[in-house]
């Protein structure tokens, strides 16, 4: 391989190439190119770095300068001064990675951002050029598959796997080691391999980030699996609204197979195995398993009852092995450094590390991979940055439409699979969204039922109507309109609901509605019985009133009313009957005095 | 003149031909080649979903029973332009929903419908991966973040 002195490592992910980072990888082509530094430096264009917020990001090594929010018009500056005099440009690095004292640059795992993460499954994102195979082999990749075919029995792969503790990543945290052994021991002529990256929760892109930072890492572990398992053809199932994904696995499958790390008589060692990708449509309820091998088949993706659990009998009918993206991110690393690295890492039952979506109210919105037991305080508050504008905290959820809102008096939990069940949540597949005081919480409870509801695949009736009629009622509340007896009705609907739905997706829809009614009940009580919402962001709880004092009696906004809600007559201010009101803002809208106002 | 609009109808159909020849009877493949459809017509006529049918051997509910589960599948043609607005929780609690309310407004068509002219669609998303940049939008493949209602009559202004 050539060898150059430096690197300018350029994030591609969708967070910094949303905004802009691809002009930058032009612009630094350029000036390196003008400069004539292009026998000296590379650009390479990365996954996520994980701090989105204050994207686009470079990184330039051998210094491991961290260059924050560059714009194409600093891309001279960079490259002059840096790149060609050696002098790191202070003003435009990221304002943690300058010790305040000496003033000398931080490196990475000095930043607050990460001195508290550990990287397994984020390893290489952001490290290597996703687009390159020889970077991959470079870091370690392929080693894994290396001694997995030729040092170990499929026995001792799953023994290693059952070993380190892990348990999936997907939601439910089922053992990964259980569940290779049931495959292992079904029996069947063909099995199927499977990756499950339709990543349903609507605010998060965990699965995403290692797909497009590093997606030979989830092709050699699927390889793995093939081999533990005694499978030749895996499919991965991805989100359609992936392209990056979709097109960097696709590169991936291709080099792997010209360098015969796919396909028949893999390194020589008489092992098949292939891999396709299947692109999903945007249904929610995919990411179940039996509704995923549907999709595949080429059918309508409705869940069906289990047993028959898809070990036994999954796509088309075979023995057929599931996991989700970042659990098998995890696995050539514990084939590598051994089970009990691995679960020397975590807590008891949840071993290694958790990977985050951090968003919303937070200062740090991006990706964060944390040791499992962490508390939630760590992350949001030394990890996360706290929250913006000086607001306060008042939730975070977890587990997205599954999940639930976790407030202030727990945020000392520790973040892992049992204890956030405990609490009336989960730890979900990754997203982990922050709430202020200026949020609400019914609202949020109601965001979610309404994606449930859209999402419900209606093949079975609890999950059909029971949403509904859940819906219906919150949506009565965040309007006025909510009547006592409305919150125990949810909690008996949702009670119904957990133990009544055929899948997963209505067995755990009535969680964010528990959830914020268990921590959050006086909110629910203030918009039913004060009709008030104490966070301002129900419109159907405002009221449009008009300012006396501002009123010139113009009649304007009386005119301008659809239901003629508004009178008064010349020299006395006019009022808004309430009652009628149907709160379309049209008199707001037109008083020329600004004499409405909504609160 | 020569119906310009047909020639290129003819090579759309063909293209569409060769791709269910390339998949023929094969039940696995419908959405693939669904997805192919959609790709080439920007939406699924009835006419394409009655040849696709054919094709892999199926009925034509198997085809509309897809078409309507999932729901990256239209029926209806698209706008010029394709405003897609992210309803993630993350953009959500960030205000996206004023940035809807504001685009419906401001472009007079509800959710999932297209303006008369044709010139734009509105769609709501979930997750668009960029929630760093929370409340997110996508005109076509243009991606705005930070977004705030003020913004959008002169985004909409450029298109
Ligand atoms: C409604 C619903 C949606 C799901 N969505 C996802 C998803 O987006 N990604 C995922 O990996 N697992 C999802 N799951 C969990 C899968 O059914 C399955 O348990 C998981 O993919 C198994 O992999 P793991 O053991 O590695 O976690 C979902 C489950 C349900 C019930
Ligand atoms: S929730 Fe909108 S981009 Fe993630």
């Amino acid at each position: 391989m050539e060898t150059f002195r430096s690197h300018v490592m350029i994030c591609g992910g969708t967070g910094c190439h949303s905004s802009g980072s691809g002009d930058l990888i032009k612009a630094f082509e350029e000036q390196i190119k003008g400069n004539g530094l292009d026998k000296e430096v590379k650009v390479v264009r990365t996954g996520c770095f994980g701090l989105c917020e204050v994207g686009p990001i470079v990184v330039i090594y051998p210094e491991g300068a961290f260059y924050s929010r560059v714009k194409a018009e600093d891309v001279k500056e960079i490259v002059e001064e840096h790149l060609l005099k050696g002098r790191i440009v202070k003003h435009l690095l990221y304002h943690d990675s300058i010790n305040e004292n000496s003033g000398d640059i931080k490196s990475l795992n000095e930043v607050n951002f990460y001195k508290k993460q550990k990287r397994i499954a984020l390893k290489n994102c952001g490290i290597i050029d996703p687009e390159n195979i020889d970077e991959y082999l470079a870091f370690d990749g392929y080693k894994a598959l290396t001694k997995v075919l030729t040092e170990m029995t499929p026995e001792e792969v799953i023994k290693t796997v059952k070993d380190s503790g892990l348990r999936g990543r997907g939601g439910a945290g089922f053992p990964t080691g259980l569940k290779w052994d049931f495959c292992y021991k079904a029996k069947g002529d063909k099995k199927y391999v499977l990756c499950n990256a339709d990543e349903g929760d609507p605010g998060a892109f965990m699965d995403r980030s290692v797909l497009e930072g590093d997606p030979l890492a989830v092709i050699e572990a699927m390889t793995i699996a093939g081999y533990a398992i005694g499978s030749d053809q895996g499919f991965i199932y991805v989100r359609a609204e992936y392209p990056i994904a979709v097109q960097r696995l696709q590169h991936a499958i291709k080099q792997a197979r010209e360098y015969g790390l796919l396909g028949k008589n893999i390194l020589e060692t008489g092992f098949d195995f292939d891999l396709e990708v299947r692109l999903g449509a945007g249904a929610f309820v995919c990411g179940e398993e039996t509704a995923l091998m549907r999709s595949i088949e080429g059918k309508r993706g409705e869940p069906r009852p289990r047993p028959p659990f898809p070990a036994n009998q999954g796509l088309f009918e075979k023995p057929t092995l599931l996991n989700n993206v970042e659990t098998y991110a995890n696995i050539t690393q514990i084939i590598l450094n051994g089970a009990d690295w691995f679960s020397a890492i975590g807590t008891e039952k949840s071993k290694g590390t958790k990977v985050f979506a951090l968003g919303g109210k937070i200062n740090n919105t991006g990706l964060v991979e944390i040791p499992m037991g962490m508390t939630l305080r760590e992350v949001l508050f030394d990890v996360g940055g706290g929250i913006p504008n000086g607001k306060k905290f008042k939730a975070a959820q977890t587990g997205g439409p599954s999940g639930g809102c976790i407030p202030t008096s727990k945020l000392d939990i520790p973040i892992d699979y049992d204890s956030l069940v405990s609490i009336g949540s989960m730890m979900g597949s990754g997203g982990l969204i922050v709430m202020d005081e200026d949020n609400c919480m019914v609202d949020i409870a109601r965001f979610f039922m309404e994606f449930i509801v859209e999402e419900s695949c209606g093949k079975c009736a609890p999950c059909r109507i029971g949403t509904k009629r859940m819906k219906e009622i919150l949506d009565r509340i965040v309007a006025g309109k909510g009547v006592e007896g409305d919150i125990e009705k949810l909690e008996e609907l949702g009670n119904m609901l957990k133990e009544s739905a055929l899948c997963g997706l209505g067995q755990t829809a009535p969680n964010p509605v528990l959830s914020t009614i268990r921590y959050f009940r006086d909110e629910y009580e203030a918009h039913i019985k004060d009709k008030r919402c104490p966070a301002g962001v129900c419109k159907g709880l405002m009221r449009y009133t008009i300012i006396a004092d501002k009123c010139k009696s113009c009649g304007i906004c009386a005119k301008n009313c659809p239901v003629s809600c508004i009178s008064g007559e010349k020299k006395v201010p006019y009022v808004i009957d309430q009652d009628k009101c149907i709160k379309c803002g049209q008199c707001m809208e037109k008083c020329p005095f600004g004499a409405i106002e909504l609160k | 003149m020569a119906c310009k609009n047909c020639d290129s109808k003819a090579k759309l159909y063909k293209e569409l031909d060769a791709l269910i020849q390339e998949h023929k009877g094969s039940r696995e493949a419908l959405m693939p080649v669904m997805q192919g459809a959609q790709g080439l017509f920007g939406y699924l006529p009835k006419d394409v979903q009655i040849l696709i049918a054919e094709g892999l051997d199926l009925k034509l509910s198997d085809v509309y029973g897809v078409a309507t589960f999932y729901s990256q599948f239209t029926l209806e043609p698209q706008g010029e332009n394709v405003i897609s607005v992210c309803m993630g929780t993350a953009c959500y609690v960030k205000g996206a929903q004023l940035v809807l309310d504001e685009l419906k407004k401001e472009l007079k068509v509800s959710e999932g419908k297209t303006t008369p002219d044709g010139k734009f669609t509105l769609n709501a998303t979930r997750c668009l991966g960029a929630c760093g940049l929370a409340p997110v939008m996508m005109i076509n493949d243009e991606v705005y973040g930070r977004l705030s209602a003020n913004m959008i009559p002169g985004i909409i202004a450029k298109y």
